[in-house]
């Protein structure tokens, strides 16, 4: 009960506040000007070279969802999430308001998880609207197959999938796209009990994930490949097989599980026992 | 149960090597009104977080208005409203959208528009209430300055901490504000208010505590703190203080006195008036020797010492704006 209040307030705080919404319609625009540009030219790659997926979206606008979630996965959502995620403590520490939010009283642990439910409804918040302006984005700027329509659409593996099959696992992939994430949100929140500055918190997030894509690139690193949390990030496309890979998928959501744990573990040792001196 | 609105024993906190506070007992009683004193990192600040459970002591035992801090924290602290190291807020919503957010982040007891109406009561008490939709960034010192002591009194708190509560305000935001408080203090609220400016804590407070370099050096009640200093400060009335009047009137005081007399007569400061200014120890009948002597006396005062004496006096560091 109490909890849910303090979400509730975390929840109109993150609304309420004008950067939310530019980094939602900046995640949204990036899917729209690709989906312009393959929409005008027919462009794609072509089969078999490309990314497979942007291939296939060309002839089946339905389909761009998941492609515009592949789009913003490696960089700009990552970014966004820990922007948000990075501001949660650190960001009211260098207002001065955290003081005010603990005096009340709300206990740390719950200022805490309302935070990070805070961080997880803005992550999954964007993931559905990049789905959203995708859906009409693909559908309206690169049309759909005058056959396909209300009938089926190909699979990656060929085979043919019913509009429902499609919604079923487009909705996966928002699912999986949203849990990715935990691994660089948790780090970011972690480091944003620790410092006073937003901006440190957020960059500390972003670097876990430029030096984990580097190592993941990096055939010597090897050893590590399985630890690290962006290793199963593209695995999404494997929820469009037939049937889906779950192999890849279920290591990815494990891995994000197991890194949040940790870090979340450690953000409240440190969040609870800390002395408050913003 | 005592009736100690705040208590701490040996309370200590130390910040990695910096020892910012030693063994202070602080004593706070229902219904005081306590002046917190003591220069620029005299462990004022730490001490006022320590009793509000954002700093963790070192050692040392916290309770504040029955309940041990941090640990009874939850069921304690609402009835405690504070402003520390001044106001927050956050800039792009309105002093009253700020109030709100602050006050549905611990639900209490009754609903919606009794919440409502305690944020307008607050808003109202500080002159903020027509304020409406303005942004707190676009908010003077003052008005934030109000802003976060509205805050503090939303949930009509038993105890109200207040860090330098009229910095940056307006003669007329002073005088609402001291107005306030001392409505406050009438109603039953204790108050613990930390202050640079000792004349307004002079005025306001019953009950001064002074920190210097980590330590309590005095608690005490102003009355006592004020107490008269044994010296007499007499003006003689003569006709004429350039004239050899004066001159015999002093010489004439120093006879009648003797070693009272504890300065040399000086010409007294009053431009109006011609007179004498004597410093007599406070023995004896200083005024009745003086008058069946042929002596004037124009006016006698006992001296008494003021806070600024006891402060000065008793802390070492030189801080910034004491005394001012």
């Amino acid at each position: 009960m109490r909890l849910a209040a303090l979400t509730g307030v975390e929840l109109r705080k993150l609304a309420l506040r004008p950067r939310t919404w530019v980094s939602v319609g900046l995640l949204c625009a990036l899917p729209v000007v690709v989906a312009a540009f393959l929409g005008t030219s027919e462009l794609a790659p072509r089969p078999g070279q490309g990314p497979a997926f942007l291939s296939a979206v060309l002839g089946n606008g339905q389909l761009y969802p998941a492609a515009a979630l592949g789009i913003v996965v490696p960089i700009f959502l990552p970014v966004a999430v820990c922007v948000v995620a990075g501001d949660a403590i650190a960001g009211e520490a260098q207002a001065g308001t955290l003081r005010y939010l603990l005096v009340r009283p709300v206990g740390r642990t719950r200022l805490l998880v309302a935070k990070l439910f805070a961080v997880l409804a803005f992550t999954l918040g964007a993931v559905v609207a990049v789905a959203l302006v995708s859906f009409v984005a693909g559908t309206q700027l690169l049309g759909t197959r005058p056959d396909a329509l209300g009938t089926t659409t190909a699979s990656l593996s060929g085979t043919s999938l019913s509009p429902q099959e499609l919604l079923v696992r487009t909705l996966l992939v928002m699912a999986y796209v949203s849990v990715s994430m935990l691994g660089v949100a948790a780090l970011a929140l972690l480091l944003s009990t620790l410092v006073d500055s937003p901006l440190v918190a957020a960059l500390g997030g972003l670097a876990l994930l430029v030096a984990s894509t580097v190592l993941v690139g990096l055939d010597a690193a090897s050893a590590i490949h399985d630890l690290l949390p962006t290793r199963y990030w593209l695995a999404w496309v494997d929820l469009f097989r037939d049937p889906i890979l779950w192999t890849d998928v279920r290591r990815g959501v494990l891995m994000q599980l197991g890194w949040a744990g940790v870090l979340l573990a450690a953000a409240w040792a440190s969040f609870t026992t800390r002395d408050i001196t913003s | 149960m005592s009736d100690l609105a705040v208590q701490t024993q040996g309370l200590t906190k130390r910040f990695g090597r910096v020892q910012a506070v030693t063994d202070v007992d602080l004593r706070v009683t229902e219904g005081d009104r306590y002046g917190f004193l003591g220069p620029n990192g005299s462990g004022k600040t730490a001490t006022v977080r320590m009793l509000l459970g954002l700093v963790l002591p070192t050692a040392g035992r916290v309770r504040v208005l029955g309940g041990r801090v941090p640990q009874d924290a939850a069921r304690v602290l609402p009835q405690v409203g504070a402003m520390v190291e001044g106001p927050a807020a956050i800039g792009h919503l309105s002093g009253r959208a700020n109030l709100r957010l602050l006050d549905a982040a611990v639900p209490t007891p009754g609903g919606r528009r009794t919440r409502r109406r305690r944020v307008e009561d607050a808003l109202e008490a500080l002159g903020l209430a027509q304020v409406g939709r303005r942004p707190v960034r676009a908010y003077s010192l003052g008005m934030r300055q109000r802003l976060g002591i509205a805050s503090a009194l939303v949930r009509r708190p038993r105890l109200l901490v207040l860090d330098e509560p009229t910095n940056g305000l307006d003669p007329q935001g002073i005088a609402l504000v001291t107005d306030l408080l001392l409505q406050l203090s009438a109603q039953g609220t204790t108050l613990l208010v930390s202050s640079h400016l000792l004349s307004e804590v002079e005025h306001l407070c019953t009950r001064v505590g002074v920190m210097d370099r980590g330590h309590l050096v005095v608690q005490d009640d102003v009355d006592a703190l004020r107490a008269p200093t044994g010296r007499l400060l007499v003006t003689l009335a003569v006709r004429d203080q350039d004239d050899d009047d004066g001159a015999r009137a002093a010489a004439l005081a120093g006879q009648l006195l003797g070693s009272r007399l504890l300065e040399s007569p000086v010409p007294a400061p009053d431009p109006g008036a011609a007179g004498v200014r004597l410093v007599v120890a406070d023995a004896g009948d200083v005024v009745g020797d003086l008058v069946r002597g042929g002596l004037a006396v124009r006016e006698a005062v006992v001296e008494r010492r003021t806070l600024t004496d006891v402060v000065l006096s008793r802390t070492t560091a030189v801080g910034e704006g004491m005394g001012a």
